[in-house]
Parts: structure tokens; C-alpha cells; sequence
């Protein structure tokens, strides 16, 4: 009981946490990958207070493989944006009129899909460790 | 946007990006529709980059518009189109082979995950080949060991799990040995850029630190090559992964570290470094003679012929290290066109045993025994490939033997081709070892019905064996662009 509440009051701040240190990233200490390690570390908080098979009809393994190569791919996107734009690859100058603007677009979405692979990765290694001797 | 401009990165990104696309997919027919396409143009781009390293001698791009040594630079000289070419060729060859030869060996459910890690394999090793900057590389390094390790682990076997365990810490060790080495020159440069390295370590090729990280990274690739003695996860792996995965890796992931090596000796230490101030010379003989011999041995007595070509990969592993220690242009010439015959002869082996194996189920010696009356055509090829090891002349392999026996004449050390003769002899033992059980035995009563490969395994492993008799005849590919390759390695060519 106690940790249902606490569980409830919590895990939004960790996520909203994950976002600060995701978007903070381009000015201070943070980024895609510690942003993606703190929203895994919520969905686990909430595996463990919920129970795995709840956690795993909310985030199914279809959609945490789909995070692990839809954050690469996007990643891949962004470098061949600029090589569409007529840069070269991952150019972000080019991405914006202003060189500097072009630069935290690139970035922004850069860091975006590590943190969604990172956080895609660290689940998927969640659910292996935790389901191992029940699906055999 | 002109593609032409931006081959060296498309070779990169289209098998990276097929390997997430494919996950995506979810389904194998589609996963592997979807790879093959990407291998098949990253062969075609590898083909235009060498077209164009023909005219221009050296393609530079700079990622993200940052030019180098600052940013991360990728480079195709001679020597880097040559080994673009082999790696994405062998793929390109062995993929549509895969399809047909893991049905049979790995869950059906796995397969999209099966091409996944087959574009990122690809991905990593062409990445290792074109990249211009150190870090760079070590990242592409560890991305195609991981997914090496893991395309060994799908064996149907149970001790690939083990093989690739053992293969995971060995590489492990390797990777990090390199990273260091990798560090130290940073900390000595304050560059990663390989062209930049080179030029400022021609002043500091006495510092300790610099002589140390050559150490670390001597050590780390010949881990990652499996020079001998440090071969001892390579048999396993070879041995216990499936068919397509063995003659892959067999094919190209050792054939790309030698190139590291040969980057790392050539382009960013330099001769004076790696030959004068260290006895790399003396050390890179014996050990390479160390190898030829005792793993050639060591085949003669194996019982499973995966694991018996598995040793012998080693001991050819020997000859390329052997040209490298002639520190010549004939000797570097050796070596490269070596990498390529030696390549195409046991990529094309492994495929044929791995139609061996769909038709015997398995390739123990106790098993194969007859092999040549039920599966004729796939046991010639097998012996062709054979001879090419021997170094028969008409084989790819001959030319590779010549141009060292050249290189080791050059320098007036008869008793070095003496010793290349014999340990061709000790090929012929272990060649012979099939030969007979194959040619000389009645087939197994309950194996004398087994039929020859399909055709979805028997063509991509004739045209391997074919390049193997063509390389044999025509060496104008193979040699021409191993010699300007090594030229242009030792600052001789342009």
C-alpha cells in the first residue's frame, strides 16, 4: 500500500526528471543517454511495484524492441537530413538558415532517439533477466 | 545532393540502417529482402569507391561538414577499397546463401533478428575499413564483434553458446587492450585523426608511452586476427556457428583486423617506430612461422572438418603476418593478396561445408565418409578449395605463396622459402584427410541416400569457389590493387 503511493507520487517526478536532464543536455551536464537510463529506471520502479505482467501490458516487448531500432533509426535520420539538405553527413549546419540554430536542432533530435534506444536497450535487458525459467 | 560525393558514408549507413529497419519489420521475408538489398549496394558502392580511388588515389569525407583532423574523417586510400570490396563481396554472397542454410539451423522466430545482426556485422567491418579516425574505429570494432558473438551463439549446437562466450571475453580483452593503446596516443597527440597520428608521431617514435600504446594495440588486433598464440577462440567459434555465419566471419571479420594492423603499422606508427624501435620484425616471423606450423599440425589431427579448415585458417593467418614482417612492398603485397585469395578460398569452404552439412548432417570425419560418390559436385569443390590452401598452382593460393616466396628471396633468406614449401606440405596432410575419408570410404548405410546441396546453397558457394580458380588465372584485380596499395602503405606510389 505504502509503496503504491509512494510509487504514484514518484514516478511521474523521475520522468519528468528524465525530460529536464534530456532537454538541459545541450547547456549543462545530461543528454539522451542518462535521460533514457532515468526513464527505464521509472518503468522499472514500476515492474517492481505493479508486478512484471502489468509493466509488460503497459510497455509490451513489441514496443521495446520497436524503441531499441526506432531510436537508431531515427539517429540515422537526422545524419541523412543533412545529406538531403546538400551538407554531408550528420551536417547540422544546414539543418537551419542559422548554422548555430542548425546545430541544437540536430542535436535535439539526435539525443532524442539515444534516449529512446537506451531506454529500449535497458528494458529489453530488464525483461530478459527478469522472465528467465518462466517462458521455458 | 550529389550521391557520388557521399559513397564512403552510404557504405556505412545503408547496412547500419537496414539492421533497425529490419528489427522493425518483424517478419524474415521481409527482413531479408530488405538486408540483401542494402549488402548488394553496399557491394556496388565499394565497387565505385574503387573505381574512383583508381583515378583519384584517396577519397576524404568529413562527417558533419567538420573537416580533420577535427571532426571524424573517413578515407578510402587503395588499400581500403580493396578490403571494402572483398568484405561487402563475400556478403553480398553470403546472405542470399544464409536464407537457405538457416532454415535449417536457427528458429524461425529468430530470423529477422538473424539478418539484424548480419547487416550490423557488415556494418561494423566496412566501418573499421573506411573510417580515418581511431575512436571511430574502435567503436566499429565492438560493433561488429558484438554482433559476431551473437550470430555464433545461434548455433544449433549448444556448445556455440560456450564458443562464443570464450570468443566474447577474448574479444573483450582485445577491445580493451586497443583502447588503450588508442588513449595513449591521444594522450600523446591530442589527436584521433589516423592521418594526423601519423605525422605527429614521426617526432616522438622513441617516447615510451607511444612505444607502449603500440604495444597495446599490437596485442589487441592480433587478438582480434587470431594470431597465433592467441587463435584459441577461433576454432570453437568457427566450428559451432552456423554454416553462413562461419564462412563470413571466416571470410572477412580476421581479414579486416589484419588491415587494422596494417593501418596501425603504416599509416599512424610508420616504419621506424614499429620495425626499428621495437623487434616487431624478429617477433612477427616466428610467431608467424609458429603459427603456419603448429596450427597446420594441429588440423592434421581434427576430427570435425569445421574445425579442421578452422585451424588451418589460423596457420594461413601466419602467411599474411609473415608478409607483413618483410616490411617490403613484395612482402605488404603478399600479405593483401593474400587476405583477399585466402578469403574468397575458405569463404567459399565454409559454404561448402555447410551444404555438407544440410546434406549429411553434420561434418565429423566419421560422417563425411563417402561424401564424394553421394555429393560429387559439392566434395570438387571442397578439394579445389583445398588445393588453393596447398597453394597448387591455377589456385588462388599459388599466387598469394609466390609473390611471398618473391618477397622472401628479395631479402636472401632461402631457408624462409624452404620453410613455406613445408608447411605446404602440412596442408596437404590435412587436406588429404578429407580426400581420402571422402573419395577413399563407402558412404555411411544410413547417410548413402543423402543427395547434392539445393541450388539456393550450391551457387553462392560455386562462386566463391570460382573466384577462388579465377584469382588463380587472372591476378590483374587482386595483385594490381595489392601492389599499389602496399606502394602507397610504405609512401612509395601515390
Amino acid at each position: 500500500m505504502i509503496l503504491r503511493v509512494i510509487g504514484k507520487l514518484l514516478i511521474p517526478f523521475i520522468l519528468l526528471f528524465a525530460l529536464y536532464v534530456q532537454l538541459h543536455g545541450d547547456y549543462g551536464p545530461g543528454g539522451g543517454f542518462q535521460a533514457g537510463a532515468i526513464i527505464a529506471a521509472a518503468m522499472v520502479l514500476y515492474a517492481m511495484i505493479y508486478g512484471l505482467s502489468t509493466a509488460r501490458r503497459v510497455f509490451p516487448d513489441w514496443l521495446v524492441e520497436s524503441m531499441i531500432a526506432g531510436g537508431v533509426l531515427l539517429y540515422l535520420a537526422v545524419g541523412l537530413a543533412g545529406l538531403y539538405v546538400g551538407g554531408n553527413f550528420l551536417d547540422y549546419f544546414v539543418l537551419d538558415a542559422d548554422p548555430v540554430t542548425g546545430q541544437h536542432r540536430g542535436i535535439f533530435w539526435i539525443e532524442l532517439g539515444v534516449a529512446i534506444t537506451v531506454c529500449g536497450v535497458l528494458l529489453k535487458i530488464f525483461y530478459l533477466f527478469t522472465q528467465r525459467g518462466q517462458d521455458q | 545532393m550529389n550521391v557520388t560525393e557521399h559513397l564512403p558514408i552510404l557504405q556505412v549507413v545503408l547496412p547500419l540502417a537496414s539492421a533497425p529497419l529490419a528489427v522493425l519489420l518483424r517478419d524474415r521475408l521481409a527482413a531479408f529482402v530488405l538486408v540483401l538489398a542494402a549488402t548488394w549496394a553496399a557491394f556496388a558502392i565499394s565497387v565505385l569507391l574503387w573505381l574512383q580511388v583508381g583515378e583519384s588515389g584517396l577519397i576524404s569525407y568529413a562527417i558533419g561538414s567538420w573537416p580533420p583532423p577535427w571532426g571524424i574523417e573517413y578515407r578510402v586510400d587503395a588499400l581500403a577499397s580493396l578490403v571494402l570490396m572483398l568484405v561487402s563481396g563475400i556478403a553480398a554472397v553470403v546472405l542470399p546463401y544464409s536464407r537457405a542454410s538457416i532454415e535449417r539451423e536457427i528458429r524461425p522466430d529468430k530470423h529477422y533478428l538473424f539478418y539484424a545482426m548480419f547487416a550490423l556485422c557488415l556494418s561494423g567491418l566496412l566501418g573499421i575499413t573506411v573510417t580515418g579516425d581511431a575512436f571511430n574505429l574502435f567503436v566499429f570494432l565492438e560493433i561488429s564483434s558484438l554482433s559476431s558473438y551473437a550470430m555464433i551463439a545461434l548455433g544449433k549446437d549448444r556448445r556455440s553458446l560456450v564458443a562464443a562466450y570464450q570468443y566474447l571475453i577474448m574479444g573483450t580483452i582485445g577491445a580493451t587492450f586497443i583502447v588503450i593503446g588508442v588513449g595513449l596516443l591521444y594522450i600523446k597527440t591530442g589527436t584521433l585523426n589516423l592521418a594526423d597520428l601519423g605525422v605527429r608521431l614521426q617526432a616522438m617514435t622513441s617516447h615510451r608511452p607511444v612505444l607502449a600504446a603500440l604495444a597495446f594495440l599490437t596485442v589487441g588486433i592480433s587478438l582480434k586476427l587470431a594470431m597465433f598464440p592467441l587463435h584459441q577462440w577461433l576454432p570453437n567459434a568457427y566450428a559451432y556457428a552456423p554454416s553462413a555465419v562461419s564462412a563470413f566471419l571466416a571470410a572477412t571479420a580476421t581479414k579486416v583486423s589484419v588491415y587494422a594492423l596494417l593501418r596501425f603499422y603504416f599509416s599512424v606508427f610508420g616504419e621506424t617506430a614499429v620495425f626499428q624501435r621495437l623487434p616487431m620484425e624478429d617477433l612477427m616471423l616466428v610467431l608467424a612461422l609458429a603459427g603456419m606450423f603448429v596450427a597446420s599440425t594441429v588440423a592434421i589431427f581434427q576430427d570435425n572438418l569445421k574445425r579442421l579448415f578452422a585451424y588451418s585458417s589460423v596457420a594461413q593467418i601466419g602467411y599474411s603476418v609473415l608478409g607483413i614482417s618483410f616490411d617490403s612492398v613484395t612482402g605488404l603485397t603478399a600479405t593483401i593478396v593474400h587476405l583477399v585469395n585466402h578469403a574468397v578460398t575458405k569463404g567459399g569452404l565454409f559454404l561448402l561445408l555447410g551444404a555438407v552439412i544440410a546434406g549429411m548432417g553434420g561434418v565429423t570425419l566419421a560422417r563425411v565418409q563417402g561424401v564424394g560418390r553421394v555429393m560429387p559436385l559439392t566434395s570438387f569443390g571442397i578439394v579445389i578449395c583445398g588445393l588453393s590452401l596447398i597453394g597448387v598452382p591455377g589456385t588462388a593460393g599459388f599466387v598469394s605463396k609466390w609473390y611471398l616466396i618473391l618477397a622472401a628471396l628479395e631479402k636472401g633468406q632461402w631457408w624462409l622459402v624452404f620453410l613455406i614449401v613445408l608447411s605446404s606440405l602440412l596442408a596437404v596432410a590435412y587436406v588429404w584427410r578429407f580426400v581420402e575419408v571422402a573419395y577413399f570410404h563407402a558412404p555411411r548405410a544410413d547417410l548413402a541416400g543423402a543427395r547434392e546441396a539445393p541450388l539456393a546453397l550450391a551457387l553462392p558457394a560455386w562462386t566463391l569457389v570460382a573466384a577462388t580458380l579465377w584469382f588463380g588465372v587472372d591476378t590483374s584485380l587482386t595483385v594490381g590493387s595489392a601492389s599499389r596499395a602496399a606502394g602507397q602503405l610504405l609512401g612509395i606510389a601515390p
